[in-house]
């Protein structure tokens, strides 16, 4: 068990955002999609406090974790909502299934 | 010691809740290994000194997105087993391209020399200045007797170390009380968050009107033939 330092966050980050890149590739329910989303969002926040705290960023990294939480937030409201108009138009949720568009 | 205990007990929950959303089908299941992927970030949250972004991390994640995600599971269930499997080909793919990312991650990760890096950052006070007045009283009391200010602040810094609140507060404000605006590079580095704050709170009344419209109960429209899709 070593020092904790900067690198053993950004590994924290590293391996949550590899997460939720291969979650949002594989996943074919738009939840899980979405979740993927969340994943990759909270990788880079560790990475943003973790900035914060071990280098003389200050509260810079601190202050965009907030906002990338609020931006979050606000993605996964209206990312829901575009689910349900698609389950009410498809009877589905199944992402493979929304190729009207498909030439 | 028992913070790198604690450290290792909730990186090791965060990644291994990540991995579970991955690798499982169900989607309320993958709903509550988020949950513990997403707490267990708000615990790492707290240990680097952010405490009120972890108490956000906490309330609005896990208690407002979560939960919202657990809204839409239910609204768009067409079964008991909502499961929508994945086809194990695209699985071992998607698997072995995660592999590589994390290879080349966490190898550029450790190949670069963070001390070196940091330090060659332009040199911003890390100590923050006095803003907490009990904390400058306390300062002062100490440090009657040796009178210097390097050490009245370093003592600050120490005792003001997760109390991060109010000084996001002024930081959204528009006001920097941790940085000296004299002692920037003169590029604007050390200016507030009082326009982003602004613009980020108009974006989110927008988004919400938005998702409120587009989710709005209404009645079907079937186009005629696409009654077979379902």
């Amino acid at each position: 068990m070593g020092d904790i330092g900067l690198s053993q966050y950004l590994m924290v980050g590293a391996v949550l955002f590899v997460c939720g890149v291969v979650c949002m590739a594989t996943k074919r329910n738009v939840i899980g999609v979405l979740m993927g989303v969340e994943l990759v969002l909270n990788g880079s926040n560790v990475n943003f406090v973790a900035f914060s705290r071990y280098t003389p960023l200050g509260l810079d990294g601190q202050a965009t974790a907030l906002f990338v939480i609020v931006l979050a937030a606000a993605e996964a409201a209206v990312a829901l909502a575009i689910a349900l108009n698609f389950y009410n138009n498809h009877l589905t949720i199944d992402v493979d299934r929304g190729n009207e568009l498909h030439g | 010691m028992i913070e790198q205990l604690l450290f290792w007990v909730f990186a090791i929950l965060a990644c291994g809740g990540a991995v579970a959303v991955v690798a499982t089908h169900n989607v309320v299941r993958m709903a509550f290994w988020l949950v513990v992927s997403l707490g267990s970030v708000a615990a790492l949250f707290f240990l680097l000194h952010a405490d009120f972004l972890g108490a956000a991390q906490l309330l609005i994640y896990v208690g407002g997105t979560v939960v919202l995600l657990v809204f839409g599971v239910m609204l768009t269930a067409s079964g008991p087993y909502n499961a929508i499997p994945t086809s194990p080909a695209e699985g071992i793919v998607g698997g072995a391209v995660g592999f590589l990312l994390l290879f080349v991650l966490v190898s550029s990760i450790g190949s670069v020399d963070w001390t070196e890096v940091s330090g060659r950052l332009p040199a911003v006070p890390a100590a923050p200045y006095l803003v907490d007045m009990t904390l400058a009283a306390k300062a002062d009391e100490s440090f009657v007797n040796t009178g210097s200010p390097r050490a009245k602040a370093e003592f600050a810094a120490t005792q003001q170390q997760g109390r991060t609140v109010r000084q996001l507060g002024l930081g959204f404000l528009g006001l920097r009380p941790d940085r000296h605006l004299a002692e920037g590079d003169g590029k604007g580095s050390a200016s507030g968050y009082f326009l982003p704050f602004e613009i980020v709170s108009v974006h989110l009344l927008v988004v919400l009107i938005g998702a409120a419209y587009l989710a709005r109960a209404k009645r079907r429209v079937v186009p005629e033939g696409s009654m077979n899709v379902g």
